[in-house]
């Protein structure tokens, strides 16, 4: 710019200072200000849209965008008369503080009403701008909230607009720009240099007389407002300028960059502008440009006219944009660090063969390029910005690209990889249930560990062997089923018989806090470490390994734990239990001879083959599927939650993916059998049911015996101590009762698929049709229930008829599985497989601790009284564990070993 | 300007060293917690050190006295906690005037001890104002990253309350310390300003921010620098840093606000980081070698120390402090 003579006075001009977590310092030396615009309910019709749906996480992103495409202050404006703009403005901006990506820079507090300018202004730490402020409404309002702003520390814009309106000429908007900076700087004591004016830029070539000198009012007032009054920024929207050519954009963009040129040289610091709606000064057509500027400056009477009729000639903008591929350009590790970060593993193969065929060895692209991004990821997900599910989907990328390196390395003969660290994990003996586990694993592997994943089943012996010979650092074990629990305990006693020195670590869904401090910590002397999530373990294990740091670490875990244990030792005392005589004697009573009872349909034994896929998929409970992926909240909400709602909804959409597929293929095979039985109660606790009087399907004879355990907590008077043969009529009573059991299983060909998902290495999806297929064996659960209640058993026929609402409330009956709170006894399943002959009926077996295999299969019992519920039995005494063996016929040892985590200590 | 502006620009102010460190070596029993005023209280009150000017005012008085034996020019009152927020873990939202008012008075009674005994160096009371455990621009849930504990207005009333009984038990500044959050500390001046304008006052204020490790930030997640600028719309006498870290760590952060702030500059480090035992184990002989390289440099205006320090720190570092110039103050404004 050459027009020396009317620079701006900016000697010794005061530099304007805002802060977000960083500074914005902007001096004589600083480029033109762009502030973002996109956050403003105002001006965009899609943030507009997710404020007032509450999607406050897509609203973050567009505030995100804004300041990664170079936003150096971001304006928020909440004015909508349909949402509650000082609350919405409140949220906004406490969500923006906890993204240092976005409040790094500094915030501008954007409203026309006072509240929640205000109210915004007490959530930012930072230094701020208020947008605006202005003589409208008087002097006494203007000095009084400029004084306000000036106490809560924020710098501010000052629009030109009086008692009389909006400063619409050169002459007014130099009269009102000076009064208001003589009223801040003498009367308020405002510093100068925290006032920005904005002059309004209004539109040209509107065809009217009175708009053809808008832009060089603008830009002239500008001039003399930056000379004459000292220390102060000038700002303002610049599409308000190009508003008559609507629609056409490369005229637009023309037109912002002419007057943009000639208004920052005259003063103007910063501004509103859409980068995106900007051309090249220099690169604007030599005939186009010579349009606009006749506008812009008004240098002709029928620059209007000639410009409307040029731009007939300007089709659109050059800048249409398609798929956004463009970071397909960037340096390479920029690209192998996106793909890893952003789970996309399209490109993956041919940026590591780039990256192979540069790097001395092939071995360095692990080490280097893959690393890198691993780690950005590994910072992101220990941050808190990155999700479980994208976590297992960057590891894919990785494994593929892995995949693809290995051969070579081999070739090569590279060097041993060098990791973090050895990490074994193992489901242990009598468990198949290792989803968990797998995430776990996935997850550590990411963050540059080796993983030793011995898989399920794994019996102790192999668990040492395998540990001394790869000569890990780390024991994993995991555990669904609770005699999974006492696998855990023994093997911690063999470590510490065996001498072992490695830290064990414990995760998995009956494990707890409680008893990994109270049965296993005790048996091993060196580190034991309750994990129960993901994000945890990455910490855990980086802390156990730490070299300088561990020492402390596992002392203080073992400190940590010995103070858990006391604790929940000396509060569990506290709980008084009674004799087994006394619980019996409180058993829950119903009136047999009033209760209804209803003869089942159906009596004796039946199995299902023909159930599809397809009509379990409304039964699906997808609460807790999100839940195994770590994703907490309910669906639906959960996909629209602030923090997770992001990735849950990704993640369903990859899961509905995966469940067309298995459903369409019928990848997964649905099995079920079921029995109804006479039955009743003998001697308070057992269940006599007798299959001999069942017709078709039978294969089973004679009587047998269900075992129930009874609830031995000191109730309070009127609470009873249940059993589940409360709800079976007594023999003595004369009422003929009735009972059922069931198991249903969709894991056949879960193993298969994963396995397959597995060669190939996604793990991500491998963990999925395992999550899925559980998800399938809980539906068929439900599904069968409903069947046997208004089917088979026939109990509450009626419910079909009913709509939703009523199925819930007419739901009666329930259907408890061994193994969980109200029979935690899983030797019952033995009983349940022979009454039904389950392993050669439908081929579900049991494992030596009694899991069932495949994994995603479900077993219980049918109550149908109305009365029947669910109920924890907690703890029992030694006195029920002699009895529950003599009624068994099994000997103690045996039923302490299956009772242990029930029995008090 | 007051009498303690005007020194600043002719020497290093010297600050106390820790009140915790002090009072821990009395060993004090529940019941001296207690004393006679809440012998009856309804819950257990020991650790609440900021009651024992109430209780055990002998003891403060006397760590106040070592304080300036050892060379201070400042004392701190004892009422780093004594907000309505800060007192709400032991029910005693309700002594929070009489808190500020009683630390206030007896720090100011010892400051005029020495008026007779020297006579040519005045000491002063700076009313120690802490950042609460509450943060107003961080959510404590995870799970909800836009909930707040606290808001900026809760804020605000708790210190305003804190602040006039502070001025009217006589304190010759304010120290806004151990900032970890802006906001907070955002709201602590706000109330500042209310009383001064109330009270037709213009009492000197300090603040103090703290930088948490070495990611060199706030634990709100600012820089030194935009700290600064946060908080320089009031004319304050001194900005600075303390707690946290030691005099070494601390040193890029002050030639930081050294370099930019327009007011006096203040720091009063921890005694090192803190060892495997959570204890504080520099010496006072090495703090204060440390120390020699900010008054080398010119960076400081008030020294002192934080966690950790003992009278024997200050008296080392004020050992070496006389012998140096203080800081110049651009006068910007």
């Amino acid at each position: 710019m050459n027009s020396d003579n009317n620079q701006p006075t900016t000697n010794n001009r005061k530099p304007l200072r805002l802060s977000g977590l960083e500074p914005l310092i902007i001096d004589e030396n600083s480029n033109f200000i762009n502030v973002g615009e996109r956050t403003n309910v105002a001006g965009s019709r899609k943030f507009l849209r997710l404020v007032k749906e509450e999607k406050f996480d897509e609203a973050l992103a567009i505030a995100r965008h804004q300041v990664e495409g170079g936003a150096q202050i971001v304006d928020i404006n909440m004015d909508d008369g349909l949402i509650d703009g000082k609350e919405a403005m409140i949220r906004f901006l406490n969500l923006i503080a906890a993204e240092p990506d976005i409040s790094r820079v500094p915030m501008m507090i954007d409203s026309s009403k006072w509240e929640i300018i205000e109210a915004g202004l007490q959530v930012v730490q930072g230094k701020c701008v208020v947008n605006s402020i202005s003589l409208k409404e008087g002097e006494e309002e203007f000095i009084s909230h400029a004084k306000k702003i000036k106490r809560y520390g924020a710098a501010v814009i000052v629009m030109a607009f009086d008692e009389v309106g909006q400063a619409d000429t050169y002459e007014r908007r130099i009269e009102i720009a000076k009064r208001s900076y003589n009223i801040l700087v003498d009367k308020v004591n405002f510093p100068p240099e925290d006032i920005i004016f904005d002059l309004n830029i209004f539109p040209v070539a509107t065809g009217m007389e009175e708009h053809r000198k808008n832009a060089i009012d603008f830009i002239e007032a500008t001039r003399w407002v930056r000379q004459n009054l000292p220390h102060v920024s000038v700002s303002g929207g610049v599409s308000n300028v190009s508003f008559s050519f609507r629609g056409n954009n490369g005229v637009r963009e023309a037109m912002h960059s002419v007057f943009l040129y000639y208004a920052i040289e005259a003063g103007m610091n910063m501004g509103i502008v859409n980068p995106s709606m900007l051309e090249v000064y220099d690169d604007i057509p030599k005939d186009l440009l010579e349009h606009v500027e006749d506008v812009i400056l008004d240098r002709r009477d029928d620059a209007t006219e000639r410009l409307l009729d040029f731009a007939e000639t300007v089709k659109g903008s050059k800048k249409e944009q398609v798929v956004d591929l463009s970071w397909r350009e960037e340096p390479l590790q920029d690209r192998i660090t996106r793909a890893l970060v952003k789970g996309i593993d399209e490109y993956i193969v041919a940026d590591v063969e780039e990256a192979r065929l540069i790097a001395d060895e092939p071995i360095e692209v692990i080490e280097i390029n893959l690393m890198t991004g691993m780690n950005v990821v590994g910072d992101l997900f220990g941050a808190g910005k990155m999700f479980l599910p994208q976590v297992v989907k960057s590891a894919r990328v990785m494994k593929k690209a892995v995949a693809y390196l290995l051969p070579f390395i081999e070739d090569s003969k590279g060097g041993d990889q060098q990791t973090n660290g050895k990490i074994l994990m193992a489901t242990v003996k009598g468990d198949v249930h290792d989803i968990g586990k797998n995430i776990v694993g996935v997850v550590l592997a990411c963050n540059n560990y080796e993983i030793v994943d011995l898989g399920v089943m794994v019996p102790p012996e192999k668990i040492i062997e395998t540990a001394k010979e790869h000569n890990v650092d780390v024991i994993g074990l995991s555990g669904l089923i609770t005699p999974s629990l006492d696998e855990m305990v023994y093997l911690a006693k063999e470590m510490e018989r065996l001498n072992f020195k490695l830290p064990l670590m414990i995760g998995g869904a009956t494990t707890s806090k409680a008893h990994t401090s109270v049965k296993i910590d005790p048996q091993y002397e060196n580190a034991v470490v309750h994990v129960n999530d993901a994000s945890r373990a990455v910490t855990v294990v980086g802390d156990l390994l730490n070299k300088k740091t561990s020492e402390k670490y596992k002392s203080d875990l073992k400190l940590d734990y010995d103070e858990f244990r006391t604790r929940f030792l000396s509060r569990t005392k506290k709980k008084k239990l009674v004799s087994l005589d006394i619980a019996r004697n409180n058993k829950f009573k119903i009136d047999w001879n009033s209760t209804e009872i209803k003869k089942p349909n159906k009596l004796g034994v039946y199995a299902l083959e023909h159930i599809t896929l397809e009509e379990l998929l409304p039964f699906i409970d997808w609460s807790p599927f999100f839940r195994s992926w770590d994703l907490h909240g309910k669906y639906p909400e959960i996909l629209k939650d602030n923090v997770v709602g992001k990735q849950a909804t990704e993640l369903f959409a990859d899961a509905q993916k995966l469940l067309k597929e298995i459903v369409s293929k019928k990848l997964l095979k649905t099995k079920a059998i079921f029995g109804l039985f006479p039955a009743n109660t003998i001697n308070d606790d057992d269940i006599e049911v007798d299959v001999r009087s069942s017709a078709e399907g039978n294969t089973s004879e004679g009587k047998y015996i269900f075992r129930t355990l009874r609830q031995q907590l000191d109730k309070r008077e009127g609470r009873p101590n249940y059993a589940l043969s409360d709800f079976i009529a007594p023999k003595e009573s004369g009422v003929q009762d009735y009972m059922g059991c069931f198991c249903v299983s969709t894991g056949f060909g879960t193993k298969e698929l994963a396995e397959k998902y597995e060669a190939e290495h996604d793990d991500y999806s491998a963990i999925m049709v395992k999550a899925l297929a559980d998800r399938f064996a809980e539906a068929y659960a439900e599904y069968l229930h409903k069947e046997i209640r208004t089917n088979y058993w026939g109990y509450t026929a009626s419910e079909n008829l009913s709509n939703d609402d009523l199925i819930k409330e007419s739901y009666k009956g329930i259907r408890p599985a061994p193994g969980y709170p109200s029979c935690p006894d899983h030797t019952e399943k033995l009983t349940i497989w022979e009454v039904l002959n389950v392993k050669e009926n439908i081929g579900v077996e049991l494992t030596d601790s009694l899991a069932m295999w495949p994994a995603a299969s479900v077993s219980g019992y049918y109550f149908g009284n109305k009365e029947a519920k669910y109920f924890g039995l907690g703890k029992i005494t030694q006195e029920q564990v002699a009895d529950f063996a003599i009624r068994k016929g099994i000997d103690l040892k045996e039923a302490m070993k299956w009772l242990n985590p029930n029995i008090v200590d | 300007m007051s009498q303690i502006q005007n020194i600043l620009n002719e020497k290093i102010l010297v600050l106390d060293g820790a009140m915790g460190t002090m009072i821990q070596r009395h060993n004090f029993s529940e019941e001296d917690y207690r004393g006679e005023q809440f012998k009856d209280f309804h819950t257990t009150v020991k650790g609440n050190n900021d009651m024992l000017s109430i209780t055990q005012p002998e003891a403060i008085k006397e760590i106040h006295r070592k304080y300036f034996n050892a060379g201070a020019d400042i004392v701190e009152t004892n009422t780093f906690s004594s907000t309505t927020i800060g007192m709400a873990d032991y029910d005693m939202e309700d002594w929070v005037y009489q808190l500020n008012y009683e630390s206030a008075k007896i720090a100011k009674e010892v400051a005029e001890e020495y008026k007779i005994s020297e006579p040519n160096k005045p000491r002063f009371v700076a009313g120690s104002i802490g950042p609460t455990n509450r943060t107003a621009s961080m959510s404590p849930d995870v799970n909800d990253p836009g909930f707040r504990a606290v808001t900026f207005d809760d804020l605000r009333v708790a210190y305003k309350q804190q602040v006039e009984a502070l001025v009217d038990g006589g304190v010759d500044v304010l120290l806004v310390e151990t900032v970890f959050d802006t906001l907070n500390a955002k709201a602590a001046l706000f109330a500042i300003e209310e009383i001064n304008d109330e009270k037709g006052l213009n009492i000197p204020i300090m603040v103090s921010g703290t930088i948490t490790d070495a990611s060199g930030r706030t634990l709100s997640g600012q820089t030194a620098e935009a700290f600064l600028i946060s908080v320089s719309h009031i004319e304050l006498m001194t900005v600075g840093f303390n707690c946290a870290l030691g005099a070494n760590q601390l040193t890029p952060y002050l030639q930081i606000v050294s370099d930019k702030a327009p007011f006096g500059i203040s720091a009063h480090p921890n005694a090192g980081l803190p060892n495997a035992f959570g204890e504080y184990d520099e010496t006072p002989e090495q703090m204060a070698g440390q120390i020699k390289e900010y008054l080398e440099k010119g960076l400081i205006n008030i020294i002192g120390g934080c966690c950790g320090t003992t009278p024997e720190h200050i008296k080392a570092i004020a050992d070496v402090a006389k012998d140096y110039k203080p800081r110049l103050v651009e006068q910007i404004h």
